[in-house]
Parts: C-alpha cells; sequence; structure tokens
C-alpha cells in the first residue's frame, strides 16, 4: 500500500492530497481523520484529486489521506438479494446501527453479513480444470432457490480441493492446484463491465405488466428503454410499478438522488408484497441501491455502476434481471458537478463532453448474454431508466443522449398527467424499436391480430387528436357522427387500455391476456357501433354505455370476478349488433343510411324514428 | 475537529463577499471566521473553499468599507452551529440565529451543526398521517401529510404569502398532539414580514411558533443560512422533543438568487441561466430535510414558497423544486384576477403522498374515487371552456355545457372559499353537492357501490 499524504485543498466534494505516489486512477483512498472514504480521480504528479463520497463539512488542510490500493468494488455472493446498498455498497441496515438515524461520515460495513453460514453443495470434482465463470457449487438461500457459486471471471486453473458444509462468504470453499482459494463470494470492480462469452439478439418481451407498454410500446428482455418526463409525470411510480409487477427473476433498483420519501415507501412495501411467480415477498427478489438526493454527490455517481455490477452478477448466474434507474439525469448532474469542480471545459449546458460516451457505456452493460463458464447459461439485464429533464424539454442533453443509445422511448406528458391520464405516456411521440421481435410472440402466445390490433388502435389514436383539433375549431357538435364516434371510441381506449391505476390493487398489474381483451373489446365496441351508424342509427340512439360501463369494471374487477364482467360487456356487444342488424334489416340498404347519417345526425336520428315507425306493427 | 482558533493579520484579496486568506496549513472546510478592522464593526464568516495556499471566505455582512490588508481574520476552529430547544418558541430571530426581538440569547438545549446530516432511508417513516390545512383545493383535491415537502408555485403579485399564512393558522393536529410552526423569511420585504407576523399575532400562533427573518435589507449570505438554522430547529422539536413542526420558508427564489450570486463571486460555471450546477444538490439538502424517523413521535413538514419568476413553471427554480418535492400547488393568475381566494389551480397542482394520507380511518372512505372525477369533470369543464372561447357555448355538446357549468361553481364554490377554515368533511359535502348537479352517465369515476353508499346516506 502506498504511503499516505496530507490535505491541500478541500473544495466541496473535491480534496486534493500530497504528496500520493504508485497510487492508480479510481483507487479508493480514506481521507482525513475521519477516515471518509474517497475515489481518486485526478493525478498531477504527486498531487491527487479525490472525490469524496461523504460530506467534507470539518475536513481540515493538513489531515491525513490514506490510499487504500484497491479501486470502489462490491462484494457478490450469497444474502445480496433482499439488500439495501447506499451508492458506495455500504447496507444501510448497518449504517444505521453504527451511526443512528442520520448518517455520519466515516462508517465502514461489509456489504454481505460476514457471519452468516450457508449451506454449500458442490457440483464438480477436483482434477477438474475450472474456467472464469464455471459454476463450482450451489448455496441454498433460502428454501427454493439455489444461488450458483462461479469461479470469478478472472480466475481459472485446476481445482485441487472442494468440499461441502456450512460456509461464510469469507470461508474457503474450493482451492486450485496454484493456491488459489475460492469463497462463497467474490469482489468486483464496479466501474468495470463484467465479462460474457457473447451476446445474443433481442429475446422474447419484457412483460411489465402495464398495458400501454406491453401493446403498444413493447421492449425485449435485455432491451433498453429511457422514461424521461418533467416533474409530476410519473416516472416513480412507473419505475415503482415495474419493480413490483414485471417479469423478472432479480430487480435491481437504483435510486440515484430521488426523494428520501419514496424510498421510504418502497422499504415500507416491497417486503409486504408477494411475488406471484415465486410465492415468496417481492424484496427476496429485488436489491436496492438508494443513494437519495441530500446524499453526497460522488456517492450519486457511483451508485449507477454499482447498480449495473449487482445486475452483471446476478446475469452471469442464469437470471433475467430488470434494472430501474431513477433517474440517470441525477447521474449526470453529478458528473456535471464534479466536472465543474475539476475545471473541465463543458459542453452542453454545462455537462462534461464525455457524458455521450459515459451514457452509451453503460447502456451496454444490458443485454442478453451467454454467460461466462460451464454449464451453458443464458443471461439477460433489461435497463429501463427515468431520465428527468429540466422544464420537461426532451432536447436536452441527458434525454437526447439516452435517446442515441436506448432502443425505445416512453416519453410521459405532463398535459397528460394534469388530465390525471396515468400512466401519462405520450402515444404519439413514444416508440419502441423492438415492436416486430415483441408482437410476433405475443401473436403467437396471446392471439394471432395482437400487431393488426396494436396498429388499428395506434391509428385510431392518432386520428382522434386530428379530430380534436378540427373540433378545437368547429366544435365537436359540428362534427359528423362517425368522427364523433371516433373521439367517444378514443376515449375509451384512453380509459381501459392505455389508463391503469398503480394504487388500484385489482389493475396495478395487468396480465397480457387481460391487456389483449380489454384492447379488443374497446376495438369490437367501436366496430360495433360502426355498424350502427352504417345502418343509419344516430349516434345519440346507440346504446353504447351498458357495454362501455362493462368494460370499466372489468378493468377494476378482482381476478376472479374480470371473467363475468368480459362475459357482461360480450352479451352488451352482441346486444348492440342485433340493434344495427336489426336497424340494416329495416332500411334494407345500408349504404343509403351511411349517406344520410353523413349528412348530421339530428336528420339521422328523424330518419332512424320514421323507420322504426314503420316496422312497428 | 481540534477546536482551537488561529489569528491571521491581512487578508490577500478581496471580491463581493469574498476575502481570500493566504498560507493557512490548519484551515477546515465550513469553518467559522470572525473577522474584525479598525472602526468596522465585527463580520462573521465562513470558509468555502478550503487550502493549504489560498482559503476563500464568504462574508455575512455588507462589506462595504472593509480594507483587507488591515483586518484581522480569526479561524474559529467551529464549524456553524446554531442553538435549539423548546425554549425559543415565541421567539424572533434573525437569519443566523440571533434574537432580534430585544431579550436575551436563549441558552436553549442544545447547539447542532446547521448543516444537518442526511436521513438514512431505511430509517425513515412513510409519511401517512392527513393534515387538516382547513383549505378545500388542499385537504380534498392535493392533501398535505405530515414529513412532506410540498411547495406552493406563486407568481410575483400572487397571494402564496397569504395562503402559507392561512394554512399556519388553520392546521391542525387530528388528535391535539404537540404541534409548532417555524417560519423562516429570506428576503422578504419588510411590508410583507409586517403583514405575516400581523397576522400570527392576531390568530395567537405566535406562542407556539419560531420566526427566523432575514429581509431584503439583511445581509446576502445571511439567506443561505437561514434556512438551516430553522430546519436545526424543525428537526430538533421533532425528533427530540416529538413536536410536530410545520415549516414555512418565504421565499426560496430569493435562497436561489444568493446562491447564484456567491457562485458567480467565486467564478463558477454557471448551469442554466447563471444558476450553479449544484443547485438541485443544494436545494435537496435543504427540502429533504422535511419526513418522519421510525420509533420517534414528532415530524417536520415543510411548504417553500417558490415564486416563479415571470409565471414561469419551467425557471430553474420551481422545477428543480418540484423535482424534489413531494408535490407542488400551483397559484393561478386567471383565478386571482377574477378575485378567487386561495387562487389554487388544481389541475397542474398535484401532492404525491395524498393517497397515503386520505381513505377510510383517515379522511372519507371514497376521498380517491370522489377527487378523481372532480377532477375529471372539471379537467373536461375547462377544455370546454377553452373550446367555448372559439365555438360559443351554444357550439358545445350537451354534456360539455354541464361540465362547464359545473367548473364555474367549482371554482367559485370550492376553490374560491375565502379566507374561512373549512373542515375536511365539509369540502367533501361540497364537493359531492357539485357532483350531484350532474346526471350518473357523466360520473364514470366514481364507482357503483361509491354511489349507492352516497345515495343511501344522503337519503
Amino acid at each position: 500500500m502506498s504511503e499516505a499524504g496530507c490535505i491541500t485543498r478541500v473544495t466541496g466534494a473535491l480534496v486534493e492530497a500530497r504528496p500520493l505516489r504508485d497510487v492508480a486512477l479510481y483507487e479508493l483512498a480514506r481521507v482525513g481523520d475521519g477516515g471518509l472514504l474517497g475515489e481518486v480521480i485526478r493525478l498531477e504528479g504527486e498531487t491527487a484529486t479525490i472525490q469524496v463520497y461523504e460530506d467534507t463539512n470539518g475536513l481540515k488542510v493538513g489531515e491525513p489521506v490514506q490510499p487504500t490500493g484497491e479501486p470502489l468494488v462490491v462484494q457478490l455472493g450469497p444474502g445480496l438479494l433482499g439488500s439495501i446498498l447506499d451508492g458506495v455498497a455500504r447496507p444501510l441496515e448497518l449504517v444505521a446501527a453504527e451511526a443512528g438515524d442520520f448518517i455520519q461520515p466515516g462508517i465502514t460495513v461489509p456489504t454481505l453479513d460476514p457471519e452468516r453460514r450457508w449451506p454449500f453443495q458442490p457440483r464438480v470434482s477436483p482434477g477438474r480444470r475450472l474456467l472464469p465463470g464455471d459454476v463450482v457449487g450451489v448455496v441454498e438461500e433460502r428454501a427454493g432457490r439455489q444461488l450458483p457459486i462461479l469461479v470469478p471471471p478472472d480466475i481459472a486453473g485446476v481445482l485441487a480441493e472442494i468440499s461441502p458444509g456450512d460456509f461464510t462468504v469469507a470461508d474457503t470453499v474450493a482451492c486450485l492446484e496454484d493456491g488459489t482459494a475460492l469463497n462463497l463470494a467474490h469482489r468486483w470492480p464496479v466501474r468495470r463491465a463484467r465479462p460474457a462469452a457473447r451476446r445474443l439478439p433481442a429475446g422474447r418481451p419484457f412483460i411489465t405488466g402495464q398495458r400501454v407498454f406491453d401493446f403498444f410500446f413493447p421492449i425485449t428482455e435485455g432491451g433498453s428503454v429511457s422514461v424521461p418526463g418533467g416533474f409530476g409525470t410519473g416516472k416513480t411510480v412507473i419505475e415503482q410499478s415495474l419493480a413490483r409487477h414485471a417479469a423478472a427473476d432479480v430487480v435491481v433498483y437504483v435510486g440515484c438522488g430521488e426523494r428520501g420519501n419514496e424510498m421510504a415507501d418502497v422499504l415500507n412495501e416491497f417486503p409486504q408484497l408477494m411475488d406471484p411467480r415465486t410465492g415468496h415477498s417481492i424484496m427476496d427478489r429485488t436489491v436496492l441501491v438508494v443513494n437519495t438526493s441530500n446524499m453526497p454527490v460522488a456517492a450519486r455517481e457511483a451508485s449507477v455502476y454499482l447498480g449495473m455490477t449487482v445486475a452483471e452478477y446476478f446475469r452471469d448466474l442464469g437470471f433475467s434481471v430488470a434494472v430501474m434507474a431513477d433517474s440517470l439525469s441525477r447521474w449526470a448532474e453529478a458528473l456535471r458537478e464534479i466536472g465543474s469542480r475539476l475545471q473541465e471545459m463543458p459542453g452542453e449546458e454545462g455537462y462534461p463532453t464525455y457524458l455521450g460516451n459515459r451514457l452509451g457505456k453503460l447502456y451496454e452493460r444490458s443485454g442478453r448474454v451467454v454467460a461466462l463458464g460451464a454449464p451453458e447459461r443464458e443471461g439477460v439485464i433489461t435497463l429501463i431508466s427515468a431520465v428527468s429533464p429540466p422544464g420537461g424539454d426532451f432536447s436536452e442533453p441527458v434525454t437526447q443522449a439516452s435517446l442515441r443509445v436506448c432502443g425505445a422511448l416512453w416519453a410521459l406528458d405532463p398535459a397528460l398527467a394534469h388530465q390525471r391520464q396515468f400512466p401519462a405516456v405520450d402515444w404519439e411521440t413514444s416508440y419502441t424499436l423492438y415492436a416486430e421481435e415483441t408482437t410476433a410472440w405475443f401473436a403467437e402466445r396471446v392471439s394471432a391480430d395482437w400487431p393488426d390490433l396494436r396498429a388499428t388502435l395506434l391509428e385510431l389514436l392518432q386520428r382522434e387528436r386530428e379530430l380534436r383539433e378540427i373540433a378545437g375549431l368547429v366544435g365537436p357538435e359540428a362534427l359528423q357522427d362517425k368522427d364523433r364516434l371516433l373521439l367517444s371510441a378514443a376515449h375509451l381506449i384512453r380509459e381501459v387500455v392505455l389508463g391503469q391505476s398503480a394504487y388500484d390493487p385489482n389493475d396495478a398489474a395487468s396480465p397480457v391476456e387481460k391487456t389483449y381483451r380489454l384492447a379488443s373489446l374497446a376495438y369490437e365496441l367501436y366496430q360495433a357501433a360502426l355498424a350502427g351508424l352504417d345502418a343509419g342509427i344516430g349516434l345519440d340512439q346507440l346504446d353504447m354505455e351498458p357495454a362501455r360501463r362493462a368494460l370499466t369494471n372489468y378493468r377494476n374487477a378482482p381476478a376472479g370476478e374480470a371473467q363475468a364482467w368480459a362475459d357482461t360487456a360480450s352479451t352488451a356487444l352482441a346486444r348492440l349488433r342485433e340493434q344495427a342488424a336489426a336497424a340494416g334489416d329495416a332500411s334494407g340498404s345500408p349504404a343509403a343510411a351511411t349517406d344520410e347519417a353523413a349528412e348530421g345526425c339530428a336528420s339521422a336520428a328523424e330518419d332512424q324514428e320514421d323507420r322504426q315507425a314503420q316496422v312497428s306493427p | 475537529m481540534t477546536d482551537f482558533s488561529r489569528i491571521y493579520h491581512g487578508a490577500r484579496s478581496a471580491g463581493g463577499p469574498l476575502i481570500f486568506l493566504e498560507k493557512t496549513p490548519q484551515v477546515a472546510m465550513g469553518e467559522w471566521v470572525t473577522i474584525t478592522a479598525p472602526d468596522q464593526p465585527p463580520r462573521r464568516g465562513q470558509v468555502i473553499d478550503a487550502g493549504r495556499e489560498i482559503t476563500v471566505i464568504q462574508i455575512l455582512e455588507e462589506t462595504l468599507g472593509l480594507p483587507p490588508a488591515a483586518a484581522e481574520i480569526t479561524l474559529t476552529g467551529q464549524t456553524a452551529t446554531a442553538v435549539v430547544g423548546r425554549e425559543l418558541l415565541g421567539r424572533t430571530f434573525n437569519g443566523v440565529g440571533q434574537p432580534i426581538d430585544d431579550l436575551p440569547a436563549p441558552v436553549g438545549e442544545a447547539r447542532v451543526p446547521i448543516w444537518g446530516a442526511p436521513l438514512n432511508p431505511v430509517r425513515r417513516g412513510r409519511p401517512g398521517e392527513f393534515i387538516e390545512t382547513g383549505v378545500s383545493a388542499i385537504d380534498g383535491m392535493n392533501t398535505l401529510v405530515r414529513g412532506q415537502k410540498l411547495p406552493v408555485f406563486s407568481g410575483p403579485g400572487l397571494p402564496g404569502l397569504e395562503l402559507a399564512g392561512q394554512i399556519v393558522e388553520n392546521a391542525r393536529a387530528p388528535r391535539g398532539e404537540p404541534f409548532a410552526v417555524i417560519f423562516c423569511a429570506i428576503g422578504i420585504t419588510a411590508h410583507e414580514t409586517y403583514t405575516f407576523l400581523n397576522r400570527f399575532e392576531r390568530s395567537g400562533a405566535m406562542e407556539r411558533s419560531v420566526l427566523y427573518l432575514n429581509e431584503a435589507r439583511d445581509p446576502t449570505i445571511e439567506r443561505l443560512l437561514a434556512p438551516r438554522v430553522a430546519l436545526s430547529e424543525a428537526e430538533y422539536l421533532a425528533f427530540k422533543c416529538g413536536i410536530h413542526v410545520l415549516v414555512v420558508v418565504a421565499d426560496m427564489t430569493h435562497y436561489c438568487e444568493a446562491l447564484r450570486e456567491i457562485a458567480t463571486a467565486r467564478e463558477e460555471i454557471p448551469g442554466r441561466r447563471g444558476y450553479p450546477g449544484y443547485m438541485y444538490t443544494d436545494l435537496a439538502g435543504l427540502y429533504e430535510r422535511a419526513g418522519t424517523v421510525l420509533g420517534r413521535e414528532g415530524s417536520v413538514t415543510q411548504i417553500p414558497i417558490v415564486t416563479m419568476p415571470d409565471d414561469d413553471i419551467t425557471h430553474p427554480i420551481p422545477d428543480l423544486t418540484g423535482y424534489i418535492t413531494e408535490g407542488q400547488l400551483v397559484l393561478s393568475r386567471e383565478l386571482h384576477r377574477r378575485s378567487i381566494f386561495p387562487p389554487l389551480d388544481v389541475l397542474p397542482s398535484l401532492s404525491r403522498l395524498m393517497n397515503s394520507g386520505i381513505g377510510r380511518g383517515k379522511t372519507v372512505p371514497e376521498h380517491r374515487e370522489w377527487a378523481n372525477q372532480l377532477y375529471a369533470v372539471y379537467t373536461q369543464g375547462r377544455e370546454a371552456r377553452l373550446m367555448a372561447t372559439i365555438v360559443g357555448e351554444a357550439g358545445l355538446g350537451e354534456a360539455d355545457q354541464r361540465a362547464l357549468g359545473f367548473a364555474e361553481r367549482f371554482e367559485r364554490e370550492f376553490v374560491g372559499q375565502g379566507s374561512w377554515r373549512r373542515s375536511i368533511g365539509d369540502t367533501v359535502e361540497l364537493g359531492w353537492q357539485l357532483l350531484e348537479t350532474l346526471p350518473r352517465d357523466d360520473l364514470l369515476r366514481v364507482s357503483d357501490p361509491t354511489w349507492e353508499a352516497r345515495r343511501a346516506a344522503t337519503a
């Protein structure tokens, strides 16, 4: 380990120290008498600039700085799932046990519990040649979940010794012929992407349980999506809904520079929520990385890398991992803040010029891969990152840099949020580059007409926006019946397909079958009503209300009653069709009736009454 | 930190509120400094950049007449602290916590660093206790809960401070728990202070309040310290004494301008509109001091007032504030022009913690549905109003005409309640009465069971 130096300057989160010889870039150092954790980010001669992960108030010029000889690493192994870490991988529960309710600087605690013993079962025998990433055994983390133990990515050799038993994370469970010890846990520098054998193309859809995403803007497992939105548009609610309901084996939630009370919400709620796929608490599949906005800014920068490294570890074990990063803008701002203190020449809006580059590298740590080692395992990281553009303006650098590297955009719109249309996803601006792969999967697994229905509904919503502009000029009453019907159908689609309350216990997660059924029934209603108009019935005479009410109830119903409401909706639709058919028979010529209907609702309604008078006995 | 002071004779240079000191081998970040000079009043300052060769000190008071070469600068060896305790209740202080009510300085129960330490997220309680402010547009539509930070986005000439005054006067702890108000004025005018204080004294709220006043004529730098001193007292009252504390800070816009002034004096690289790039982090350091702590009685609730320059909600100050706080209460110039008080525009307003503070056992069971329905019809009414300006009211559909009429009454009667206090029960009842002017088919957000329950209750 190199010799200690002395602090020569303190400015914000940065400390300058000298003389420091033989230190490396990104090496960790203990700063000051309190031993604050910091990272060397610039070296000039014997002067090192260190970003400090803790509050620098009270640090004094002349206090010692001790390099540790190691970069920022995280301990990966059994016990990681369910933990709540700060930006530099300290479990917050242990920090609280050491320092009390308020975080004090200079605390050192291990990421994984050093005391706890895990039952280990070897899966390989001595004499075998081990390569990086090979599974040497498993640990039963809890009933029903086995966690593979890997040869770390930077180690290989012939296995000399391995034994079953109960071990702590630091115990030697196996030994290579060259004397290298293998433990249940290993350490990995968070800034270095973990290697994989090879990358795979996009796979199946990533099922979010949110209709607007699954139906309109689906992404694949291993894909990445950017979720920009001004404040109050519901980014965090979306991130949290996905963390709760998305189909993933492991969720890494990075609360980066966000609100403390929101994290308290997550911490309070997740342990009580059940994962329907496993029957265990949702917390059992989650790792939370929490660095709220009032915690030190340098640790905020590190927290995103920490989250990605944890995700890569579970990917390497063969899991499907979802990373929720909330929000990358705060991470970018941390870069900006540190860059500006380093007196770097700023790029756009004061952000450092390497912003796009770093962001790209971060996004590229997601994806679907074949993990290193035997047996062959496929692992996936899906990245959902919130972006907080200042003033809700998407032209700002972080949003734009994200869009260049992610595969989908879920754009949130304040106007929709003001109308309390949640999730406030703007269906015109949002896009997905994964539409083809994913809708093909849905067509095969759910219903063959999924891709067509999706395209049709998107078109209908598009047409609605145009019509609303016209209606804004001439008034809705001046529109033709068909156009008014379209407005009303689009309204229904917005209510029951796009709209979904994260707080409604029955609708917070929508299975894909329900998503499809709602979309399909809403469209059938439109079709049936259109047939009614064609048959010459005026829009005001069409009895759409029962079907509409049934659809709303279907959306809100608990799983047990859903089917009944779907059936009610179907029955109401059938009745509407009968109404149309009857009118069509009565008028004899639907084509003529269509022209009449097009002339205006009043005349059509009169005609309708006339016709009814004619057919009645 | 060691507690000895060192004296330097003469600073190398000075500029604006900053002085620069040479050869300072033991200086500490954030260290408190006193500056004296012949024929000059004593000044206080703080180390904001600590270096062995050059140290930057920010001076609290006006630097007019300060000769840097002749100044005597004492590094006190202490960081900024404030006296806190229950005996401060009923008292008035300046922005650094010195009494300005002609009474002796309080001894207090403790002396704490004003920077505060971040509350460990795992020790945070989940805010969920309803605070009745007596304002329908807040209690009904954007419910405030204990431990929340909910800013008022006001505009020049809009009654943001009046609304805050009304809330302070009327806010109640539902079960009579200990309750206190801390008012922190930052850069407001003497007139505003006078109006606010007058109101305080009339309502008898003074004895449960602590006031920290930094007026427009007071030193700029004090503006950066005032909210921190106030929040230190708030945290002490809340988490040491078990009191529910409501902190009103007016006006955060002045705070941010002081922040910008100092950043510019330090020649930092400016961010958007000249505000420093770390303004988000800095503001978070204040706003995040609201909250509750697991296993402790009290709470800190914040109502900061932000004046949006030119009513622009995308201006960096309201924008960054909105990203940190749990919602916002937005005042509308249009409603204000129509003499509606409080002129709260409920559509862009939002309380993120509302759902945890309402419902059965807290307000009324149907609160969420009821509020959703009011939002929905009111939104429709506002859209209809816009359309009516183009096509005329007669050109609207029947449902739109009904919604338009509803919106008018909603603004006049529900939002525009005047300075009277309205209980949550009365708020809910009034909302229902307005909704019941519409046919059932217009009220799709109200479920059948809720509708039946309401019918049964009123029958």
